[in-house]
This record gives structure tokens, C-alpha cells and sequence, in this order.
């Protein structure tokens, strides 16, 4: 009976309740639940009809390394360099700090370490370039990175990346780009002029880029061999593999698929966490979670996920014990929807 | 040949054995917090006479309206809705569905609260409620991570930022396909379906909450009725 733990039982309100003793109407659960289960199907095929559903197609890397083969070089040469996004991020990916975050003294995302180990330098450029096994001179460039110094090979790296950073900055800002970057338009190449040598960089990057523009990055990234941190092998060889992360992380590393986002409302800034393509109503039921990245302190918080994430958790937590919460559990009896939800029974016992 | 069975009934376990059986005890327990009227009442108190009652049931529907949808998808595998129209269809019904289950448990919710739903020992039920809710949401996540398509890219590029600062991102990766669409198809929708399962078996067992200031006028109720239709269903108990 619910009187058993009403007032004083395990989870018990304080707020008991007495059993009915009234008058009973006929109910009938299945036929009420088989009804539901057809109008909810019918409403749904309704809308299918009426509106389908999103699925734009996913950007992938030899598109974008033929439309925006600068950006695209420019990403590669800091997954090279170690200076991109991914390498710079932290755990799980390394033991970088450029997005580690913290709250006081939680650091959950040191904590839990380094997951999912990703070497930039092997895993995005080394290691695909292996696989091009039918170009001696490609090879002999390889061989001669890996067998640098790890300042010359820094040296090399820098002076291949300053005219790419300089001409997508200039692009940016919608100036005139520097002309020590030229991309032919026929072939897709791109042409970078060093101040100082660059040594086998631009034997390497060239290849790299004729490589994403046949189609062929796609599948390295996701099946050829992969190093841990220190260089050792991490994954060798695959042929069945389920795990997007290189591909996605390289991907958001550059700017086509943000430029894509944006025309999709999807940034952040758009409150984009709620949405999908095309006008559909996407996650709603993330609203709030959005909503706090649009507000101080965390909209320019280094920290603002982990902030929001910890915001959200006690909020969950509070809902889910809204029973116990001494002036949340009694709102409900001081603005009186429920005359309104129970009318026809207050009704009732008025008119006897 | 055959041998005639005995007339004579079968010889059972001692009763002290009887009350040691684990199975036994199970039922007992089982049968007296929820007697098949309670589990399955054919009456309900007539303060259950609202729109928003609708709302309860109406999530239930969704969530098997998603549950069967999803089965299609996934009898043909992950990639068949991008190129047939039939798959695109399901796909189209499965993203509906569960529009709408959020909306309406949402509006169940909100209609529990103004209930003040927890009274009467029915703390567990809001909980359980509360906490569908909030499984629900990885649950839909993991579906659109999944997709395998623009949404599904940018979607996981940009959640894993919020994954990897709490740390779940160490074991929750949402840019491997093959870890979310496990999490999609079996592992959440499993622990959504077992929450329900013990929502709807707690609502069963302490029945719907009767209408606030009821507590008051129950004695002068009790002497003017009786239950009056719901068959051996106990007072208070019936509803959904």
C-alpha cells in the first residue's frame, strides 16, 4: 500500500498520502497503450512524410584537400610539427596542455590520462606516407626526417610553415595573400617558397597532399599503422576499424568543417548543440547545457566545459531529488495548476 | 507400451523446504507487492481524468515507436538508410519518434511536478522518472554520433571537448563509430528500457497520486463511497 513508506519509509516526502476509497471508472491499460503506440506511429510517419529527415553528406578529407588544399597543407604541416590543435590538446590524446581544463582542485581530464595516445607527426603524415612504397623519392625524404635531429627537423617544419600561417592569415582577413604560396588550379598542387631550407619537407607534403586528393588519407588514417607517443607501435596493419577519431580530429583541425558548421548554425556561438542541419528541431532537449556556454563566466572561460559540465551534473542531480527540496517539492501547492489538472474531480465533490 | 499416469498427485518438497527455495520466495514477494489486479487493473480512481495523464502512456508508445523503427535500422545495418529511400524512411520515422518522445515525457514531467507527484511514498517514481530523462539524453546523443554523416562529424568534433574535460572522454569516445553505435543500439537503450520497465512497476505498486488537499476530505470520501468498478483492483492503486 503506499502508506507502508509514505511518511517515514526508505525515500519517503514526508508528505503522505491516503488510499483512495472513491469511486473507480473502468480502465482498460492495453487497449490504452495499443492506442498510443498507433497515433504516436501515425504522427510519426505524418511528419516523416511531411518533412523527412537531415543527411547532408559528410565532408571528407579529399574534398577538402581539393578545395582548400592551402588550408588543408597548412593543417598537415602543423600535424608535422606537432603544433596543431590535436597535438597541443592534452589528455586523452597526450600529455600536451593547451586544452586541459580544471575546476579548483578537480582535474578529471589529467586524472584519467592519456586514452587514446595520438603522435601527430607519425600518425598524420610519417606513417601514410609509408604506404606510398611505389615513390623511391618520397621515401628517401622520409628516411631523411626521421633520421634528423629533433631541432633540424623543427627547423625544417618552421620554415615550411611560416609562408602557409602567413597566407591563411591573410585569407582570414580577406587581404591579399603573400605570393610565396601558389596553388595550381588544374592540378590541385600547391607551390610554398621557404626564406630557408626546408629539406625533405616539401617532398613529404607534396605527396601528402597528392595522396588526400586521390582518396587514399581516408583509409590510412583509419586502417594503416599508428604509433603511442613515444614512436612504438600502436596499431599495425587493421582491415576491419570502427575508430574515426584520427580522421574526425584532422578534419577539425581545419576550417572546412567549421565553415560548413557555420552555415549550418551549428557553432557553438548559434547555440549550435541543439541543432542539426536543415531547419529540424535536432537535440531541444539540450537547451540548457547550450544555454550556459552562451553566458559569463563561461563564455570566455578556459574551462568552460568542464564548468558547464559540473553546472549540469548538480542540476541533474537536484531534479532528480526535487521531492527532498524543501521549496521546490512545495511550489506545486502555492500555484495551483493542479485545481486545474484535477478539476473534474474537485468538481465532483463540490457538487456532493 | 504406455504407462498410465498416476492418480495419485505428486509428491512436492517439504514445506520447510518450500520456503527455503529462493524461487519461492521471489514469488511470494513479487505476488503480494503486485497481485496481477494491481499489475494489470481493469479500474482506475475518477480523479484520473486529465489530458496530462495521456502524456505518461504517450512516452511509453514513443519509446516502442523508437524501439521498433530502430530495430529496422539496425536489422540492415548502420549505412542502409543513406542509400535506399525505404531506409531513409525509417530513419526519418526513428528521428520523429524520438522528437516526440522528449517532448512528451517532458510535458509528463512538468505535469508530475504540478501534481507534486512524490507524495505518498512515491519519491522512487519521480526519481526513476528523473533519471529516464537523463539517460535518455547520451541515448539520443550517441544517436546522432552515429549517423555517419556532416551532423555526426561536427556533432562528435564538438562534444568531445565537453567528454574529455570531465574525463569521460577516456573511456566515452564519441568520435569512434563503433564504441557509440554499440552504446546507441544495445548498452543505453537497454538501461532505458530496464528504467522504464521499474518506473512502470513502481506506478503500478503505489498507484496514481491522489489529488492535493485529498488527505483532508478523505473520511468524509470514505463515508459517502465505495469503490464502485475496478473489479478486486485496490483502492489507490489503479492509474498509470
Amino acid at each position: 500500500m503506499s502508506r507502508s513508506r509514505g511518511a517515514v519509509g526508505w525515500l519517503g516526502t514526508g508528505e503522505d498520502t491516503q488510499p483512495w476509497r472513491g469511486a473507480y471508472a473502468p480502465y482498460d491499460l492495453i487497449k490504452e497503450l495499443t492506442i498510443a503506440v498507433g497515433v504516436i506511429t501515425l504522427i510519426a510517419v505524418i511528419l516523416t512524410i511531411l518533412l523527412s529527415s537531415p543527411d547532408e553528406k559528410p565532408v571528407t578529407i579529399a574534398q577538402w584537400s581539393k578545395q582548400g588544399p592551402v588550408n588543408f597543407l597548412a593543417t598537415a604541416t602543423q600535424e608535422l610539427n606537432g603544433t596543431s590543435a590535436t597535438a597541443e590538446y592534452g589528455p586523452p590524446y597526450n600529455h600536451s596542455s593547451a586544452n586541459v581544463q580544471h575546476f579548483w582542485l578537480l582535474h578529471p581530464q589529467r586524472w584519467l590520462g592519456v586514452s587514446h595516445p595520438i603522435n601527430t607527426t607519425y600518425n598524420y603524415v610519417v606513417s601514410p606516407l609509408r604506404t606510398v612504397i611505389a615513390n623511391p623519392a618520397l621515401q628517401a625524404a622520409v628516411n631523411e626526417y626521421e633520421a634528423a635531429p629533433a631541432a633540424q627537423r623543427k627547423a625544417w617544419g618552421e620554415a615550411y610553415a611560416k609562408p602557409l600561417e602567413e597566407y591563411e592569415a591573410a585569407a582570414g582577413e580577406h587581404k591579399t595573400p603573400p605570393s610565396s604560396v601558389s596553388t595550381d588550379a588544374a592540378t590541385g598542387a600547391v607551390t610554398v617558397h621557404t626564406s630557408s631550407s626546408a629539406g625533405p619537407v616539401p617532398t613529404m607534403m607534396a605527396a601528402l597532399v597528392s595522396l588526400a586528393q586521390s582518396g587514399g588519407l581516408e583509409g590510412t588514417l583509419l586502417t594503416g599503422d599508428t604509433a603511442n607517443l613515444d614512436g612504438t607501435p600502436l596499431r599495425s596493419k587493421q582491415f576491419y576499424e570502427t575508430d574515426y577519431t584520427l580522421p574526425l580530429l584532422f578534419l577539425a583541425n581545419g576550417s572546412m568543417l567549421e565553415e560548413k558548421a557555420e552555415t549550418e548554425h551549428l557553432l557553438g556561438s548559434q547555440w549550435g548543440m541543439m541543432n542539426e542541419t536543415g531547419s529540424y528541431p535536432g537535440q531541444a532537449w539540450l537547451w540548457l547545457y547550450t544555454m550556459w556556454y552562451q553566458i559569463e563566466p563561461m563564455k570566455s572561460s578556459p574551462n568552460a566545459d568542464l564548468q558547464v559540465m559540473l553546472i549540469m551534473g548538480v542540476l541533474s542531480l537536484l531534479f532528480v531529488c526535487i521531492p527532498f527540496l524543501p521549496i521546490i517539492n512545495r511550489i506545486p501547492r502555492w500555484i495551483p495548476i493542479y485545481r486545474l489538472i484535477w478539476r473534474e474531480h474537485y468538481r465532483s465533490y463540490v457538487s456532493s | 507400451m504406455s504407462v498410465a499416469p498416476s492418480s495419485e498427485p505428486a509428491i512436492g518438497p517439504a514445506d520447510r523446504d518450500l520456503d527455503r527455495s529462493w524461487t519461492v520466495r521471489l514469488r511470494k514477494r513479487w505476488v503480494a507487492a503486485l497481485p496481477p489486479e494491481r499489475l494489470l487493473p481493469d479500474g482506475q480512481p475518477t480523479y484520473v481524468a486529465s489530458w496530462i495523464y495521456v502524456f505518461g502512456v504517450a512516452s511509453i508508445a514513443s519509446l516502442i515507436v523508437i524501439i521498433g523503427s530502430g530495430s529496422i535500422l539496425a536489422l540492415k545495418g548502420p549505412a542502409w538508410w543513406h542509400y535506399t529511400s525505404l531506409g531513409h524512411f525509417f530513419n526519418s520515422i526513428h528521428m520523429w519518434s524520438v522528437e516526440l518522445f522528449f517532448f512528451v515525457m517532458v510535458v509528463h514531467l512538468w505535469g508530475k511536478y504540478w501534481m507534486a507527484a512524490w507524495r505518498g511514498g512515491r519519491a522512487r517514481i519521480w526519481m526513476s522518472g528523473a533519471i529516464i530523462f537523463l539517460v535518455a539524453v547520451p541515448c539520443a546523443l550517441t544517436g546522432y554520433v552515429s549517423q555517419q554523416n556532416f551532423d555526426s562529424q561536427w556533432i562528435s568534433t564538438q562534444a568531445k571537448d565537453a567528454m574529455n574535460a570531465t574525463g569521460i572522454g577516456a573511456f566515452f569516445n564519441v568520435t569512434n563509430f563503433g564504441q557509440m553505435y554499440s552504446y546507441h543500439i544495445l548498452l543505453l537503450p537497454l538501461a532505458v528500457v530496464a528504467l522504464v520497465t521499474g518506473h512502470v512497476l513502481l506506478v503500478r505498486r503505489h498507484g496514481v497520486v491522489p489529488p492535493l488537499e485529498l488527505q483532508q476530505r478523505v473520511g468524509a470520501l470514505a463515508a459517502v463511497a465505495e469503490p464502485s468498478a475496478g473489479g478486486e483492483a485496490s483502492p489507490g492503486e489503479a492509474g498509470s
